[in-house]
């Protein structure tokens, strides 16, 4: 393994979402995912760091290459201490209508990923995690 | 001394002996399987995890054989499992490899305790519990390969039951028979999407004849499918639409999204000809 | 400064992003492309996409934004070169990128392009 198992990024700017890409790129090769599912799961940290960057005020991604009896994955979490969403349905349903915005890249994350949560509370910040198995 | 540099001591000191006396146990252990692990290859492999065991138990010991250290190790474990899985081991009998190096060991330390009873048995659980930690580990990594050949069997039986056949020049047909669901489909759209780039098609067309029924989540599935190839700037015609299928369709309320849709094969092909500046003429 | 750069192809203009794309970097695009049409009095962009392993919403937005401005120029928009996991990950995520052409290279994204403007009537004389 040429990686370290788990570990940090900050999410400050526009620049960091390049190089989040790049390392969730890095990880979903190291446990050898199909090209498809690379795409993906990169995709989806795409849309989660920029959620991070844009509307959550900037934050971090933290990343653990995980294991659940043979299987191996990675998962990742992305943590702002924004404004938090004031109604998490709506935004996960009304995002995907209007096509634009935190919607859409909070329910087309969810659909690239095997497992998907979301935490968010008013004021205090956003928790996304996602995690994707081999 | 402790434990653990007593451990790489014992192993470099009596080395043959628990060569010999381990070789021999794998090949009583595997008995009936000894026609598929030859004698040289006991040996030759052996032989080989001894210097990777002795090397990572005198660089940093044998309490975590998780750490860097230990990684040739693991490495070796993750190749032994493989061949073993490919060669169509049980998981014990790889596992085997491992646990048949106790006795050995275990002899070895007994050996060179000098009668000192307590100490022997510090060493032996040492042993025992580093040996136990490997066991598990070539079980765990065993398992994983072997669930990776099987979703890779799974992978390519998906891709045979739906091959993608070239018709004509830059016309593609995928004949779909059984039912579509989205293991199936994903397995469709790759060898699909991928098959319009090397042959540089612009159509596909997408024969669902053998499709029994399609309902909502097959319409869905459907459309991924004409969607990703619209991406791509290929073009999508769906064939074998039976009467009943067409009724579904709009019952459903389902948006085909302005795909053209032919009752059969030979009018789809007949469509796609035409769209792609082909005419045929009769002698 | 960089910039993604647009070849001036007879009517058509194209631009072939080969980098990760930033958000300055896309900006900076939609502005240098915007202006190549009114400057050239373009009929058509070609935006090739080949070399680009993630589409995410954002650059999916940023393609949607430079069509319709092309298109308000009077200029087509034809995407071209998407590769497969590219495409199979924007449908999961919903995005189908309505209303934009797109073709499988930059050869057929012209013949596109050349077919949709003879069917237009006379195309305008480039300046």
């Amino acid at each position: 393994m040429l990686l370290a198992p788990r570990g940090e990024l900050p999410l400050a700017n526009a620049h960091d979402i390049v190089l989040c890409r790049q390392h969730v790129r890095r990880l979903a090769q190291e446990i050898n995912f199909s090209l498809v599912d690379q795409t993906k799961f990169v995709t989806a940290a795409s849309e989660l760091a920029r959620n991070a960057v844009i509307y959550g005020g900037g934050g971090r991604m933290l990343w653990e290459l995980v294991e659940s009896g043979s299987r191996r994955g990675v998962r990742l979490d992305f943590v702002d201490e924004g404004p938090g969403i004031a109604n998490l349905e709506l935004a996960m349903t009304d995002g995907w209508t209007s096509g634009t915005g935190l919607g859409m890249g909070l329910t087309g994350a969810k659909r690239l990923v095997n497992e998907f949560e979301i935490e968010s509370t008013l004021g205090s910040g956003t928790r996304v995690s996602i995690t994707r198995w081999r | 001394m402790p434990p653990q540099s007593k451990l790489s001591a014992v192993l470099r000191k009596r080395r043959d002996t628990i060569m010999a006396q381990w070789t021999q146990e794998q090949q009583r252990e595997i008995g009936a399987a000894r026609a598929r692990l030859s004698q040289e290859e006991i040996t030759r492999q052996s032989s080989q995890f001894l210097d990777l065991l002795v090397q990572a138990a005198q660089r940093t010991g044998v309490e975590d054989i998780a750490v860097g250290e230990w990684k040739e190790v693991r490495d070796f474990l993750d190749g032994l499992s493989r061949e073993r899985v490919l060669s169509g081991f049980a998981s014990d009998e790889t596992a085997t490899f491992i646990l048949s190096l106790k006795r050995p060991i275990f002899d070895a330390l007994r050996e060179d305790s000098n009668g000192d009873a307590d100490k022997l048995v510090a060493d032996v659980w040492t042993a025992t519990v580093l040996l136990d930690k490997l066991g598990l580990y070539t079980i765990k990594s065993f398992q994983r390969t072997r669930e990776e050949v099987i979703s890779r069997q799974q992978q390519e039986l998906l891709e045979l039951s739906t091959p993608v056949v070239k018709l004509w020049d830059g016309i593609l047909a995928l004949p779909m028979i059984g039912t579509l669901d989205s293991a199936r489909t994903q397995v469709v759209m790759e060898s699909l999407l991928q098959k319009i780039v090397e042959t540089e098609s612009q159509i596909a067309i997408v024969d669902i004849t053998g499709v029994p029924t399609v309902d909502t989540l097959v319409a869905q599935h459907l459309l991924k499918t004409v969607t990703a190839l619209r991406l791509m700037g290929a073009e999508c015609i769906i064939s074998g639409v039976r009467p009943q299928i067409a009724q579904t369709i709009v019952h459903l309320g389902v948006d085909l999204q302005g795909v053209t849709t032919k009752a059969n094969l030979a009018d789809a092909l007949a469509l796609a000809l035409r769209r792609t500046g082909i005419e045929f003429k009769k002698q | 400064m960089e910039r993604i750069p647009i070849l001036r192809m007879g009517e058509f203009l194209l631009a072939t992003i080969q980098v990760e794309m930033h958000d300055q970097l896309a900006l900076r695009l939609q502005d240098d492309l915007t202006a190549a049409i009114a400057r050239h009095g373009s009929r058509g962009v070609l935006i090739d996409i080949s070399a680009l392993e993630i589409v995410d919403s954002f650059m999916g937005r940023m393609i949607a934004d430079i069509s319709g401005m092309a298109r308000i120029l009077d200029a087509k928009t034809v995407l071209v070169g998407m590769q497969p996991a590219v495409a199979i990950t924007l449908v999961e995520l919903g995005l189908s990128l309505p209303g934009i052409a797109t073709a499988l290279n930059v050869e057929r994204g012209m013949q596109l392009l050349r077919t949709a403007l003879e069917s237009h009537g006379a195309a305008s004389a480039p300046r």
